[in-house]
């Protein structure tokens, strides 16, 4: 008897379009689930922390250890801390990528470079805080500072924005690197007028990701720029950034409220740098469509 | 009158196979050569030779020497060959950006011209490549809303934005209707008396229409070389009576 003579009849326990409906119901239990908790924490913090939020809690420095008081110096701790971070680590690591996907070919150097970054993509940041506070606080003497902070910082979001920035380049089709070699432009020209113009949607992802990253940092931020409640007056003198305060406050049992409320700004912060970056990225992508 | 373009002994392999054998060609200044023949005979990768835009093809090797004006390519910076020798390819391919963006991509790239002489520039290009009525009340929207035969039109001006003495043309009509082809056709004849073309194409029609000579490649030869009339009347090579005929490629 050959297996052409009897053909297999397919056992069908639950018809296809049963199964799609258990398939939709799962997928949006899932969906759902996910949303759900992203609400309630949200929720939660904004329950805690909103009550607390004063012009005055906004605009005066902290007192008794932040138990009354504002965070000022907080708040422009960590705006300072990021935008140091990123004003180091953009050029950087858009740099680095341009070079490895514009200026060489594929080789073995490139597969390990790749791999460096990846993997340090992938460090803890509190061993980022730790080579923070050997290399910048105490070998190159800068004290725990905003610029010491600002640095390990970079160098911790560096990878990230190193290998978006490549995805980023490397979506940019070929053939509008080719069309712009053909009118003559040299390589330059052509990655400044082409390829970072087209690929700055992914890029500024990457530095959208890096700036998270930066502003929410504690275990980073507390071993290099310190944890200092004085309104910093340079980039040499340390600070608190908004993270570690709410670390030091929820710890220490000083004031849940005002953790709270530091928390609520906190992820304020971040919606409104990326409802800004994407806004701008719009303006500039409107005019390219 | 002194060749245009003069290539001699130009062989050229991907890896082990070879796709160009022992070519000699010239271009007289102000013709319209065509290149005709089946896919994979070396036509495309002959384009590319003669503008230096090899880095994208991994494995390219070649050998001979193509000589512009009586200059060896290679030394010539890439930069001021390309300026002189444009490349139109077979997909229409605007910058993102506007349509007037797209044609002043070219003389921006030598620094900043005065607005004024830009936009006259650019409009005497977009009439060149008979664009001009079409879109110049929307010379400042993306030029990737246009069709794809004024794409096409645009990518011409493109070049000529550029001022080059020689424009090579890779199929550039292969993915248009027969009204843009037209179009197309007659911008070439126009552009003729201040132009010298090469067009690769795969429409042996389109090549008796507009062409002066033909040169007919099979698998890396040359075949046969000479005035449309006679090629397309009186072929020398039976081989490339057979591709006319449709019997091969």
């Amino acid at each position: 008897m050959s297996p052409a003579q009897t053909p297999a009849k397919p056992v069908v326990l639950v018809p296809p379009s049963t199964w799609q409906t258990i398939v939709w119901v799962l997928l949006g239990l899932m969906t759902l689930g996910t949303v759900a908790i992203l609400f309630f924490i949200i929720g939660y913090i904004a329950m805690r922390g909103l009550p607390v939020i004063t012009p005055e809690f906004l605009f005066s420095l902290p007192r008794h250890m932040g138990k009354e008081g504002g965070i000022l110096s907080p708040i422009i701790a960590s705006w300072t801390l990021t935008l140091l971070a990123l004003l180091i680590a953009t050029p950087v690591g858009v740099g680095s990528a341009v070079y490895l996907t514009e200026y060489t070919r594929e080789s073995a150097i490139t597969k390990i470079i790749r791999f460096g970054a990846d993997a340090l993509a992938g460090v803890p940041s509190i061993i980022f805080g730790l080579f923070g506070f050997i290399l910048f606080v105490i070998k190159l003497r800068m004290g725990w500072s905003i610029l010491a902070g600002g640095l390990t910082l970079a160098l911790m979001v560096l990878p990230t924005i190193i290998r978006t920035s490549e995805e980023a380049i490397r979506t940019v089709p070929l053939v509008l690197r080719e069309v712009s070699l053909s009118l003559g432009a040299t390589r330059w020209q052509t990655v400044t007028r082409v390829v970072l113009p087209n690929a700055l949607p992914g890029i500024l992802t990457g530095i959208i990701l890096g700036m998270g990253r930066s502003i929410a940092e504690t275990a980073c931020v507390i071993f290099t720029a310190g944890s200092s409640l004085l309104l910093p007056r340079s980039l040499l003198d340390p600070a608190r950034s908004m993270a570690v305060h709410f670390y030091i406050l929820a710890r220490e049992g000083l004031s849940l409220e005002r953790a709270y409320g530091t928390a609520v700004v906190l992820v304020v912060s971040i919606l409104v740098i990326n409802a800004l970056a994407y806004t701008i990225m719009f303006r500039f992508m409107r005019h390219r469509r | 009158m002194p060749d245009k373009l003069a290539i001699s002994n130009l062989n050229a392999w991907y890896d082990r196979h070879q796709v160009l054998k022992e070519i000699n060609l010239n271009i007289v200044p102000n013709e319209i050569l065509a290149v005709i023949g089946p896919a994979h005979s070396g036509k495309s990768t002959l384009l590319r030779i003669i503008n230096r835009l090899t880095e994208s093809c991994p494995g390219l090797r070649w050998q001979g020497s193509v000589w512009l004006d009586g200059q060896n390519i290679n030394r010539l910076p890439p930069t001021e060959l390309r300026r002189r020798i444009g490349l139109i390819f077979a997909t229409p391919v605007p910058l993102p950006g506007t349509i007037f963006d797209n044609v002043a991509y070219g003389p921006r790239l030598r620094g900043h011209p005065r607005k004024r002489l830009l936009t006259d520039t650019v409009e005497r290009c977009l009439r060149a490549a008979s664009l001009w009525e079409e879109v110049k009340d929307r010379l400042h929207t993306s030029a990737l809303r246009l069709s794809g035969g004024q794409q096409q039109r645009l990518c011409i001006a493109r070049t000529l934005a550029v001022d080059p003495e020689l424009i090579l043309m890779d199929e550039p009509c292969s993915g248009l209707d027969p009204i843009s082809t037209a179009q197309i056709e007659n911008t070439l004849r126009e552009l003729k008396s201040r132009y010298t073309f090469i067009l690769v194409t795969n429409n042996t029609k389109q090549a008796a229409r507009v062409s002066d000579r033909v040169a007919f490649f099979l698998s890396g030869e040359l075949i046969e070389l000479g005035p449309v009339s006679q090629i397309f009347t009186a072929p020398k090579d039976p081989r490339t009576d057979d591709y006319l005929a449709g019997r091969i490629g």
